[in-house]
């Protein structure tokens, strides 16, 4: 019986993933051919969704974008047995998108059937959970140590010192909690992992509880992500059942349980403090810190709060060894980052590539350039708080480090081009517009810095007074980044100055003014 | 406004499946939400009595987060995505054609019940910009035509 792949990916989805599967099953009970159908994540390459593949004796290959129409011809042209198509694409793992990628954390997605426990096992699964199994906790937390990982949701903290605090806060009680409130545009890579490979996820978590001495964790997942609810409550549910959460795991005598949590479309609540508050049942307000969450997190006790893609990452680092992971990357930015190529790109998508790839390579070589054909003018990279960069920096490595120097950030790895049609006057506004929204409201800055930021951007935009609007558009700026509570506030400055300063035009600027 | 009927002993249901749990309001609105479509305003009192908070609270919790609503919503909820990579892909003259398709704006609801619309900030499917959500159904690579097409294959199948 041939194996037929089609995936459960949102991104698939909303390209008609479902319907396409109804299709190739009703087809294939009309010619008598059984099939096994599994729907897996997706390969990430999604101007090629949805893609389907076959498994052959050659290996799996892929057939896209397919619709309906074209379902009843890829039979008649024996896809099943790897038949020529015109959308055949080969062998999936020749694609060079895909190809010329180094998948550590994202080993799994889009190959396994994210529903099957056996399959991750098959693939590699729960072979780091077992050897830290073996480990004392502080050993295991050595080894995240030594893999150089640091925080994948966007602030770069080294992972395995947060981890080393919590180790060593006495508490009866600790938590791990996940933030898989990614909020930031431009980045899907938790969605993809969630729902493409969810057990790696669990995997990561169960290990970070075995390091710190804590007995639950909670996903604080996002609402807008239903797909990958379902697939993590399946997920947790056969985890429970094969013995790999609960009371007793694997027989080890260690107890992790494990629950999903759903937020109500705060952005600010993918800020971590803001994230606990909500978790505990209260309005998202950012809290104050020190205390760190390490110290007095979750209902106050020490907490390991991190990232999906952190997390997800831990597995392969206790299968492989830390030093296997730390020697893929560049200075002091270890390991890989699932780069999401989005906006207005003709190969958007997902690349898990190691640190130190140059943005125009990203843009140019995996990305293709812009989807509308015209020139690339202005990248947004790390989501609504990041910089956008002109075209003079896209030769800027990958690296925390590098995107530092040119003020600048890599946040979770979300990269939105626009083309030159863009009014970079309006993209600053939308800054300030943005974070005027999702302001949680506990700090003045925040608050009512983001209302006046978009009152002056307006009078800039229409040229009143634009000098002193100027002038108070940075001192306005300056109090928000360095008088905020958290990120939000501090951060919006990033798009917004930005903006101003590489496009100058957009805002009124006169020729002398840009020469100058 | 007029007041909307709900089911007391629902609720009531609803809220002491889940008030044992730590950190059980954001659940328990949830769960009514689910169940109703929003959060009565008068479902307040009984929510505050059984988790021995007080109603200032709980409304607070509702107001905040922007998924929880205190109306009844339309048959269906468009979300309609607002961010940048959306953005980049052309969303502004999708949500200028929605709002005149469907004669409402962001948040409101059709006059014949059958749609409310909302923004919403990334829906992570940026490598298919522009995207939207109808309840949790996702579309992506939406243009104007295929919203036409979604909206009106949905008012066929209401029918």
């Amino acid at each position: 019986m041939t194996t037929v792949y089609v995936p459960r990916d949102s991104g698939a989805l909303s390209l008609g993933a479902e319907q396409i599967a109804a299709v190739i099953r009703t087809e294939a009970a009309k010619r008598n051919i059984r099939i096994d159908l599994v729907r897996n994540g997706s390969r990430g390459m999604y101007w090629l969704e949805p893609l389907i593949e076959v498994a052959t004796d050659g290996g799996r290959i892929a057939y896209g974008p397919v619709r309906v129409r074209d379902v009843a011809s890829l039979y008649d042209a024996g896809f099943l047995e790897g038949g020529s198509h015109p959308l055949c694409l080969g062998p999936t793992e020749d694609i060079p998108y895909l190809k010329n990628q180094e998948r550590l954390t994202f080993a799994r997605v889009g190959i396994t059937d994210p529903g099957s426990l056996d399959d991750f096992r098959a693939n590699g699964g729960y072979r780091g959970l077992r050897r830290a199994l073996e480990m004392a906790p502080s050993a295991i937390v050595d080894e995240v140590t030594q893999s150089g990982l640091r925080g994948r949701g966007g602030a770069a903290f080294p992972t395995g010192i947060k981890w080393r605090t919590v180790l060593n806060t006495e508490s009866d009680q600790k938590y791990i909690v996940c933030n898989a409130d990614e909020g930031d545009s431009g980045t899907f890579s938790d969605r993809m992992i969630m729902e493409g490979d969810p057990f790696v996820l669990i995997e990561g978590m169960t290990i970070a509880g075995l390091a710190v001495g804590a007995t639950q964790g909670y996903i604080y997942l996002r609402v807008e992500y239903p797909h990958a609810h379902r697939a993590l409550n399946e997920a947790i549910e056969a985890a429970y059942q094969s013995g790999y959460l609960g009371r007793d795991i694997l027989g080890s005598g260690k107890t992790f349980d494990l629950e999903v949590r759903l937020g109500a479309g705060a952005y600010v609540c993918g800020e971590e403090t803001s994230l606990l508050e909500s978790l505990e049942g209260k309005r998202g307000l950012v809290r104050f810190k020190p205390p760190l969450p390490a110290i007095e997190g979750l209902f106050g006790r020490p907490t390991i709060i991190n990232n999906v893609i952190s997390l997800a990452s831990v597995p392969i680092i206790l299968d492989k060894g830390g030093e296997y992971y730390r020697d893929f990357g560049m200075g002091r930015s270890r390991g890989t980052l699932p780069i999401q190529l989005a906006g207005n790109l003709k190969y958007p998508g997902l690349i898990e590539k190691a640190f130190g790839v140059t943005l125009r390579e990203i843009l140019y070589d995996y990305g293709g350039g812009s989807a509308t054909g015209r020139p690339i003018r202005a990248v947004q990279v790390g989501g609504p708080l990041g910089a956008y960069l002109p075209e003079s920096q896209f030769d800027t490595p990958l690296d925390y480090e590098a995107f530092s120097a040119i003020w600048a950030v890599l946040g979770h790895g979300g990269v939105v081009a626009f083309d030159d049609t863009i009014d970079m006057a309006k993209m600053a506004r939308y800054g300030m517009e943005f974070c005027a929204i999702e302001s949680c409201g506990k700090c003045t800055p925040c608050r009512i810095g983001s209302t006046r930021g978009v009152e002056v951007i307006d009078k800039i935009i229409q040229g009143v007074d634009r000098e002193t609007n100027l002038k108070l558009l940075r001192d306005l700026s300056d109090t928000m980044r360095n008088g905020s509570l958290c990120a939000l506030g501090g951060m919006t400055p990033y798009p917004v100055l930005s903006a101003l300063n590489h496009f100058p035009e957009d805002f009124g600027a006169s020729m002398a003014e840009q020469a100058a | 406004m007029a007041e909307h009927e709900w089911d007391r002993e629902h609720v009531r249901e609803i809220i002491r499946g889940n008030k044992d749990k730590p950190g059980a309001l954001l659940p328990i609105l949830h769960g009514i939400q689910d169940a109703l479509g929003y959060v009565p305003p008068d479902s307040v009192p009984l929510i505050a009595d059984e988790l021995n908070l007080s109603r200032a609270e709980v409304h607070g919790v509702i107001s905040f987060y922007h998924y929880f609503r205190d109306t009844p919503p339309g048959k269906r909820t468009i979300y309609l995505c607002r961010a940048e990579s959306c953005q980049a892909m052309g969303s502004e003259a999708l949500e200028t054609h929605a709002k005149r398709r469907l004669d409402i704006d962001y948040h409101e609801t059709t006059r014949d019940q059958a749609f409310s619309l909302e923004p919403v900030y990334c829906l992570g499917n940026c490598a298919c910009s522009p995207s939207i959500m109808i309840d949790k159904d996702i579309y992506g690579r939406v243009t104007a035509e295929a919203f036409d097409d979604i909206i009106k294959n949905m008012q066929v199948i209401a029918q």
